[in-house]
């Protein structure tokens, strides 16, 4: 790198500036204080942590995206911390261990390798809230709506709220008799949609009529509420762990239908994201005009199994920096006071209590040419008849 | 808000035989987009528009959300690796293959069996090294943006993999197909936010196109 360009930050990383960091700011006040408002425990897990305990459970999917360091004091393998979810987890089973419910939130930076997509960042500000010990579709509702209250706050309008279960396509395949190469394939054609690919591979596979009918009918079930019973109806003869999974998304559909009356639930029964973890009914929010689910949740039970304690566990996470982005920029009217530089004791007094009645005041320093336009100020102190008085620009 | 539909096409043999199949769905550019210098193009469905753009951009274009739908060879969509796709119909247009080709010369002692470590010309750098390291051989990599069959004749690379219709180029250039890699055709892509939100206009035309291209 020359001088030239020794101010450039590295791909995937940036800064928020004046104005963008104190909006940041203002939403994850918002979003820490809803987060009281529901009961959920805010916990603050280190940067950093051993690499074994970052990937275990659910963390293995992030291997990759985890950059890694030697610890110079142990020897051993350190990890920046690429997700908190797992995080979050360790400290249900490890710390915690209550009998009851815990409810968990969290909102820090995490670290990733790679950006999710392109021009994406690599420093998301990862806002999240995690319910374990409970496994009734309640516990998952509540998640859910936790997930669209949070986007609504932060003014997200035009949700679009899909429903999956990652238990459907799991028995289909297990019924297919397909091995975990075979599965993997799959799942990546299915990701795609893309039907004809799918025929082929199960036509090379030689899965059974049926199976095969059934593998391929996932690629169309997507849609509005219709898609429930569709899906149900052509896998009514299909193995328990199916059933089971159609019964639980039911479940969760009703209760969040009866919940949230005006919220659009759809479903995917073939978008598998969070395959390697999730156990349960998953749920993810699109907005419009962006490819990627803004943010995503699900049912993860037994993930604290590695740290000693198996516990039902679902929550969702999402990334502030993102969501403020595609939020249309809001700039701020400019309020504040500005004050001279002056030693005048009824002037620093009056400054004292403007500040602390939650007034902005901005001191011009003397030998400064500046508007009060240019320090964000609207109004201005000005003495009068002996006074310091605030009076309009 | 309607929801509109913008679908983008390339210039060039997808184009030629787009056209007509979005022509038998009811779509019908206003203006010649061969001819026109405009990018984004009405129809005469007003809730349909087309947007030309260069091939290897139409994965781009669609995952990010620039256009809805789009029609992208298989090849562009192989090499672009993205996950942020729906690749929805098979549109059996445009259809070719995929080959690793090499000099007549080389051919005739040439033992596909034996291949170790390859210099290989391409302007597929993923799919090249994935097809090759599925099958356990090293590859060095050349990558090209055109005119591919050069690179044997020149010394540059011992092999090219390459897109292959007739075979003519091939030919004149003193080159055999050697192995083949994948059978291509343009393929119907959606981005996913549009395939939720825009859900009923959005698979009611992919399905309407289905219909066409199963009639054949």
């Amino acid at each position: 790198m020359s001088g030239k360009d020794r101010w450039l930050l590295p791909e995937g990383i940036e800064e928020v500036l004046p104005a963008d960091a104190w909006r940041q700011e203002r939403m994850r006040r918002r979003v820490l204080d809803l987060f009281r408002r529901w009961g959920y425990e805010l916990v603050r897990p280190p940067m950093i942590e051993y690499l074994d305990s970052l990937l275990t459970g659910l963390g293995q999917d992030l291997d990759l995206q985890t950059f890694k360091i030697t610890d110079q004091l142990s020897g051993r393998m350190m990890g920046i911390r690429p997700d908190m979810t797992p995080q979050a987890a360790r400290i249900d089973a490890h710390y915690l261990k209550r009998e009851g419910p815990a409810r968990l939130c969290y909102l820090a930076p995490v670290l990733r390798t790679r950006p999710d997509e392109f021009a994406g960042s690599r420093e998301p500000l990862q806002l999240g809230a995690e319910l374990f010990g409970h496994s009734g579709p309640e516990s998952d509702v509540e998640i859910l709506s936790l997930m669209v209250t949070t986007l609504d706050i932060l003014g997200l309008e035009t949700l679009h709220i899909d429903l999956g279960h990652v238990g459907v396509f799991r028995g289909l395949a297990a019924e297919a008799g397909l091995d975990v190469a075979q599965e993997a394939e799959l799942f990546s054609a299915l990701q795609r949609k893309a039907r004809s690919d799918i025929e082929i591979l199960l036509q090379a596979w030689q899965v059974g009529t049926v199976q095969k009918a059934r593998l391929l009918a996932l690629v169309e079930l997507n849609g509005d509420e219709a898609v429930l019973p569709q899906a149900e109806a052509l896998f009514a003869e299909a193995s328990e762990p199916v059933r089971k999974a159609l019964a639980d998304l039911r479940a969760v559909f009703e209760l969040a239908r009866r919940q949230r009356p005006g919220l659009s639930l759809n479903f995917d029964l073939a978008e598998l994201s969070g395959y390697g973890y999730h156990t349960g009914v998953a749920f993810s929010a699109f907005v419009p005009g962006h490819g990627r689910a803004v943010a995503k949740g699900g049912r993860y039970d037994g993930i604290g199994k590695a740290f000693g304690r198996d516990r039902a566990a679902t929550g969702f996470s999402s990334d502030l920096r993102q969501l403020l982005g595609l939020l249309p920029a809001a700039p701020e009217p400019a309020t504040g006071i500005l004050a001279p530089y002056d030693d005048d004791p009824g002037l620093l007094a009056e400054i004292q209590h403007l500040r602390e009645s939650g007034e902005r005041v901005v001191v011009r320093l003397p030998g400064v040419s500046v508007s009060a336009a240019d320090l964000g100020c609207d109004r201005e102190l000005v003495r009068r008849d002996g006074a310091w008085i605030v009076n309009k620009v | 808000m309607t929801a509109s539909l913008n679908i983008a096409l390339s210039k060039g043999r997808i184009l030629d035989e787009i056209l007509p199949l979005l022509g038998r769905a009811g779509i019908e550019p206003r203006e010649d987009p061969a001819a026109s210098r405009k990018l984004i193009l009405d129809t005469n469905l007003p809730d349909i528009k087309l947007t030309i753009i260069r091939a290897a951009d139409v994965p781009t274009y669609v995952q990010y959300g620039a256009a809805d739908l789009g029609v992208a060879g298989k090849d562009v969509l192989m090499e672009s690796e993205g996950d942020g796709l729906y690749e929805l119909l098979d549109l059996k247009l445009a259809r070719c293959r995929l080959m690793v080709a090499e000099p007549e010369r080389l051919a005739a002692r040439d033992d596909p069996k034996s291949w170790t470590r390859l210099r290989i010309a391409t302007k597929y750098v993923n799919i090249t090294r994935r097809h090759f390291a599925a099958k356990g051989i090293q590859t060095d990599i050349i990558k090209l943006y055109g005119s591919m069959e050069l690179a044997p004749l020149v010394g540059l690379s011992d092999r090219i993999v390459d897109l292959v219709s007739t075979g003519q180029t091939l030919k004149a250039n003193k080159l055999v197909e050697v192995e083949h890699i994948a059978d291509i055709s343009a393929w119907l892509v959606a981005n996913k936010a549009s395939m939720k939100m825009k859900h009923k206009p959005l698979t009611s035309l992919v399905s309407r196109l289905a219909e066409i291209v199963e009639q054949g």
